[in-house]
């Protein structure tokens, strides 16, 4: 078996009085796809943004790759880590939005060269290659000029996959890519992340695309009420659920 | 009913449109029938009352001899004058530089996560946004009366260096100095309310990028937010422009100083304020022009399609009217605004 990538142990995150993850256990392998599944509101996204330290836990830990995220441990302590540090961090992780966030002010190209050339240092040519390159993976070669406002959703979300493929990251995190979109758009984008899945890379996916779920994931987690309820390979989990939550939220959502 | 809006398929039988009194028989199709714009009486009441206005103080200012216009050509391209001119430039550009610099660091600070840039931020606006311009002006002016000299030590202890205050910033540096922290309180409110204006998933998507912190301010967040800070910015210039005219009181030869002390010479007050007020209405208007291309050059992305230029809409409403005119003598008027771009 491959080594572990992402390791999530015991995390617990609060917003106010609302305890929204109740200790989360998590371990996603190298080249492995997690779907993680859930009602609104049951901590999916949560767990996903702690994990590129897009929120501070308020308990437990996260590493990626052996490494712990936000902190630092020295003997029986962890140090919190500066800014710059936790930036350097997210480099290796991919993030995507729900909402895209590709910077309107700048060009798709501009979009994808950003990050490598500011935080990698990255030489400017070197880096407009391999965006131009991940543009024609995705299949937008033809709007590297154009802004992000001239692009159907579809197109932006592919968009905002190439520019966190732009830092060749370790792990790709997707917090409900298809969920803005219109139901003519979401296969593009499903397409652009089951190619990702055949080419090996470690991915988490925060979706509702059950029939996604099923086709791409190794391992499927049901989370509800800020736990992980169930989780195993999407047979088993989403045609054989043990536990009764589970069961009533593919009833409703199948 | 044949709904199609295609060029005139007028059925048989039906008179083409506009045939004369014989009234010919109604179309069947609506795109043949002719559009009778609305008209708007009380707007030309309106129009007529403002022209009969205007023209009554055209009139005032050509034949009302109070306004000696001869004593305002005289001056208005005087040397004096000129010279006075671009003493108020000058301290309308440094003040302006100067006071958004230290407004955007203010700003950011204000922003900031550390409770001390807070406090210190917060502290400033409040105090100079509390102290008169004028009041504060004078107070540089007499600085050598808080503080005789400068120097340069250990706080509380022994002075290595110092100099004399007045000779350290002169009238024109106190000036400048004054509109600055004065500019800077204001600024460092614009420049916040276009930065807290900026969508907060785009600072999310900067930081989970990796995008070292300055950088997410001066790439991302900055150009984002000047959609906001331009307009508000424009006035704050616009008005310290008009509000260096205070510094007269420090007796700078700026514009306003200047049209005092000739017509304090000569008593021909009203052509020199008209002199003085020529000039602030010229800048001020090279102002505007200057910021609708400024602003228009950070909406990039912003539109699917940039609006078009004055000039070019310009252009644009004279093709337009050409061919309503083409198209009426053709007895229809074209279904769409006169000057509309799209």
């Amino acid at each position: 078996m491959s080594e572990v990538m992402v390791d999530v142990h015991g995390v617990r995150k609060s917003f106010g009085p609302l305890e929204v993850l109740r200790g989360v256990d998590l371990r996603v392998r190298a080249g492995e796809v997690a779907v993680v599944l859930g009602p609104s509101g049951s901590g999916k996204s949560t767990l996903l943004r702690t994990v590129n330290h897009l929120e501070k836990v308020d308990g437990g830990w996260v590493s990626v790759d052996g490494e712990l995220i936000g902190y630092r441990r020295a003997g029986d302590r962890l140090y919190e880590l500066k800014e710059k540090e936790v930036l350097r961090q997210r480099t290796r992780i991919g993030f995507v939005f729900q909402d895209f966030n590709l910077f309107p002010h700048l060009t798709v190209v501009e979009n994808l060269v950003e990050a490598p050339v500011s935080a990698l240092r990255r030489p400017r040519a070197q880096a407009e290659e391999t965006a131009r390159r991940l543009l024609e993976r995705v299949g937008l070669a033809d709007k590297a000029d154009a802004y992000p406002r001239q692009l159907s959703g579809g197109q932006q979300q592919r968009v905002a996959i190439a520019r966190a493929l732009a830092l060749e990251p370790k792990v790709l995190l997707f917090d409900e890519p298809t969920s803005a979109l219109d139901p003519e758009l979401v296969g593009e984008v499903l397409d652009v992340i089951k190619d990702l899945a055949r080419t090996g890379t470690t991915m988490i996916v925060v979706t509702h695309e059950i029939g996604f779920a099923r086709e791409v994931a190794d391992t499927v987690v049901f989370m509800d009420g800020g736990v992980v309820v169930e989780q195993g390979p999407p047979a088993a989990v989403l045609d054989a659920p043990r536990h009764e939550r589970t069961r009533a939220f593919l009833s409703k959502v199948l | 009913m044949d709904l199609t809006t295609g060029p005139a398929a007028t059925p048989p039988g039906a008179a083409a449109p506009g045939a004369g009194p014989e009234a010919p028989p109604v179309p069947d199709d609506p795109a043949a029938l002719r559009v009778v714009p609305a008209r708007h009486y009380a707007r030309w009441a309106a129009a007529a009352a403002v022209a009969v206005l205007v023209a009554q103080f055209a009139h005032g200012l050509a034949t009302n001899p109070v306004w000696e216009w001869d004593v305002f050509r005289a001056y208005v391209l005087s040397e004096t004058i000129v010279q006075a001119v671009w003493v108020t430039l000058q301290l309308t550009a440094y003040a302006t530089v100067l006071g958004f610099l230290l407004g955007t660091v203010l700003a950011f600070m204000r922003l900031s996560r550390s409770p001390v840039l807070q406090t210190v931020a917060w502290t400033y606006v409040w105090v100079f946004r509390s102290i008169p311009m004028i009041v504060q002006l004078v107070f540089w002016f007499n600085l050598s009366a808080l503080y005789e000299e400068l120097g340069v030590g250990i706080p509380f202890g022994p002075v290595f260096w110092s100099v004399d205050s007045n000779s350290l910033i002169g009238t024109i540096g106190a000036a400048v100095i004054g509109l600055t922290l004065h500019q800077a309180a204001y600024a460092a409110e614009v420049v916040r309310g276009g930065v807290v204006a900026v969508d907060h998933g785009q600072l999310e998507a900067a930081a989970a990028l990796g995008i070292p912190r300055l950088r997410q301010i001066r790439r991302i967040v900055l150009p984002q937010a000047m959609r906001a800070i331009l307009p508000t910015a424009g006035n704050e210039i616009v008005g310290l422009l008009k509000g260096t005219s205070v510094v007269y009181v420090m007796s700078i030869g700026e514009l306003f100083y200047q049209a005092q002390v000739i017509y304090g010479r000569n008593g021909r007050v009203i052509p020199l304020l008209l002199v003085a007020t020529a000039w602030y209405v010229v800048l001020t208007s090279l102002l505007s022009v200057a910021q609708y291309y400024v602003e228009r050059r950070f909406a990039r992305g912003a539109d699917r399609t940039p609006p078009p230029t004055p000039l070019r809409r310009a252009r644009q409403f004279v093709r337009t009217l050409r061919g309503a005119a083409a198209q009426r003598d053709r007895s229809v008027v074209p279904l769409r605004f006169l000057g509309d771009s799209r």
